[in-house]
């Protein structure tokens, strides 16, 4: 995967956020740290296909996301990214279960529901299949959330902010948790944070507070 | 899971306001149903009915109530004319055919009519069961008369006096079913039909107890067997047009001839030759059809308005719940779209949703207005009268089904536009 010369500037907003060019090799992850308004979020959103950048490319495997059509973009988002949430959001409508058929039938995979009660009892959920999200603590949401964003298999794996409603112990397991799913599918592992505890565990890291980028909207 | 699943458990997910509209729609949709089918069937029936009758002459009063009660037996008749009186109708020039009735009694709140074959022939009724009626007391009964009241030939009834039910019964003269009357659609399903002399019999009992020896003697041979099974009271009754009119007994009475003419001329003075110089009053078919249904086509008309206006409310209630449910949504169709959800998957689960609603309750609301009709067809005998047949499909309904289901599209347009333009990004990163 690789970006250059990313460049984004919000319709309302006079600042403009530009990121270094920056290359990372297959199954490798990067750690995005920046305090809040240094534009992770965005550049988050820009690499799982969900924001046109103002300027700059982004390749990945190949292809330059952003030259894609808008369906070719969703077939592409469908085939190669995972994104796990901030804020998780995960339908209310429907149960665990259902969320993750959800996501399996609108990324185009076979129907397969025991995939996803073997997903769920990896995640160690397993109990939790009927449940809907309003029933189920934060941690629990956010592994329902990783089942969902490693359902299609992604070769990027993205995660925002994902320890920052976390004690220290829980931060590692999640970790722990979206490491082992990256590795386990062959997926480079992006996650944006500006938790400092999770610095030691990765060697990549892009520091976007370096970058002199005036606060800007995120 | 797909999107039919999906929106099915966004409905079931707010089961109130779901309920509400669906039950709003259906009200409207059986409001303008039942309108449809009740129109339609009463239409028709006041017209089947009516065919072949051009004029109903009868005792002075309302022409709409001698209508009603000699073609459609239903209110009570307006009073009695006497056989001089109508034999100056049967012979009048302008009269092709006449057919006598004789009402007044009733089994059960089935009126019992008396009258000649040729009644049962102007409708096309054949005999399924049995055989036309040969003597006095002897009674022919319409199809669904026998099925209700459980009729068989060979049974005997007793007689009430009056239209309808409860009046004082004549436990002295029983009549005899001798035929059952295959269905005919008509007004004479839902009737028991004998001879003019049957009724006066009938009536006549308690005054002219004397008379029963005179009549045994007039019976002929063939009819032996007959004889001894109900030796009592037996007549033959006349076969021959207007044959119970017999020099000695002019003040006799009937209750309303219905005619028709012999030129189309004829409708312009029969008329007013029966109105103006006898004192019974002639009654148009055809014309009282008309104002009858213009006055009834007031309340018909106000209650399809409040139809329509039930559908429309419904119709804007389906609108702002999806509209509601979009704002409320459009976290989940911004990490749908993550998902690798199109737009065109998204808009098309919201115009799913718009239609499943709109369907569920039309469907309902046409199930409501048959069970509706069936109710009030089972509950009042004047609907019975008529014929309403409660499952029978129109193909308005299909319209019907149609319109709204153009309706409910329409009604989830906008919102599934918004599902459609639903960003992405900016909807992600407004955490609220």
């Amino acid at each position: 995967m690789q970006f250059l010369n990313l460049k984004h500037k919000y319709e309302n907003s006079e600042y403009t956020l530009s990121y270094p060019d920056f290359l990372l090799n297959e199954k490798e992850h990067l750690l995005i740290i920046g305090g809040s308004g240094s534009g992770k979020t965005t550049l988050l959103h820009i690499l799982g296909g969900l924001l046109k950048p103002t300027a700059g490319e982004v390749i990945i495997n190949g292809t330059s996301m952003y030259s894609l059509s808008e369906t070719g973009l969703d077939k592409f988002r469908r085939n190669h990214i995972g994104i796990v949430f901030q804020r998780i959001h995960l339908l209310s409508a429907l149960t665990v279960i259902e969320n993750l058929a959800l996501a399996q039938y609108l990324s185009k995979q076979p129907k397969n529901k025991s995939l996803l009660h073997d997903l769920l009892s990896e995640l160690g959920i397993a109990d939790k299949a009927k449940k809907y999200p309003n029933e189920l603590s934060f941690g629990e949401s956010q592994r329902v959330g990783i089942a969902r964003a490693i359902i299609n298999k992604p070769s990027i794996l993205l995660a925002d902010e994902p320890t920052s409603n976390l004690d220290d112990k829980n931060s590692e397991k999640v970790l722990a948790l979206l490491q082992q799913q990256a590795e386990k599918n062959e997926a480079s592992l992006i996650i944006a944070t500006h938790d400092e505890r999770i610095k030691r565990h990765y060697s990549t890291i892009l520091n976007l507070d370096n970058e002199i980028i005036p606060a800007g909207n995120e | 899971m797909n999107i039919f699943k999906l929106s099915f458990s966004y409905l079931k997910k707010s089961p109130l306001n779901t309920g509400l509209n669906i039950l709003l729609l259906a009200l409207g949709i059986a409001t303008i149903t039942i309108l449809l089918l009740f129109n339609h069937q009463f239409r028709n029936n006041l017209i089947q009915n009516a065919e072949g009758i051009d004029l109903v002459v009868g005792a002075k009063g309302s022409p709409i109530q001698l209508i009603l009660s000699s073609i459609y037996h239903i209110d009570s008749p307006t009073g009695n004319i006497s056989l001089k009186e109508v034999q100056g109708i049967i012979n009048h020039p302008m009269v092709a055919e006449a057919i006598p009735l004789a009402l007044g009694d009733n089994y059960q709140g089935y009126r019992i009519v008396g009258t000649e074959h040729s009644y049962l022939t102007m409708y096309e009724a054949n005999i399924e069961k049995g055989e036309f009626w040969t003597y006095s007391k002897e009674v022919v009964a319409g199809a669904k008369a026998a099925n209700k009241l459980q009729l068989s030939v060979g049974d005997t009834i007793i007689s009430s006096h009056g239209v309808i039910e409860d009046g004082s019964a004549h436990e002295d003269e029983p009549l005899i079913i001798v035929g059952i009357l295959e269905e005919t659609n008509s007004v004479l399903d839902q009737l028991l039909l004998t001879s003019v002399e049957s009724v006066w019999d009938v009536h006549e009992h308690d005054e002219e107890h004397e008379e029963h020896d005179e009549h045994d003697h007039e019976e002929g041979d063939e009819h032996d067997h007959h004889h001894e099974e109900h030796e009592e009271h037996r007549m033959e009754v006349s076969t021959e047009p207007f044959g119970f009119i017999k020099s000695d007994n002019l003040e006799k009475e009937l209750t309303s001839l219905l005619i028709t003419y012999n030129s189309p001329l004829a409708g312009v003075m029969f008329p007013r030759f029966v109105n103006g110089q006898t004192d019974m009053q002639a009654a148009a078919p055809g014309f009282e059809i008309t104002r009858l249904l213009s006055l009834l086509g007031i309340g018909f008309d106000v209650l399809q308005v409040f139809g329509f206006i039930l559908i429309l409310a419904s119709m804007l209630g389906v609108f702002i719940a999806l509209y509601n449910a979009m704002k409320e949504r459009k976290y989940d169709l911004a990490v749908m779209r993550t998902l690798g959800g199109s737009r065109v998957v998204l808009m098309s689960q919201t115009l799913l949703e718009g239609i499943l609603l709109v369907l569920s309750g039309s469907l309902l609301g046409i199930l409501f207005a048959h069970l509706g009709i069936a109710y009030l067809s089972g509950t009042y005998q004047q609907a019975e009268q008529f014929n309403i047949n409660a499952w029978i499909i129109l193909p308005e309904e299909l319209i019907i089904l149609g319109g709204a289901l153009v309706l409910g599209v329409l009604s989830a347009l906008v919102p599934a536009i918004i599902a459609y333009r639903t960003p992405i990004s900016t909807t992600l990163s407004k955490e609220s």
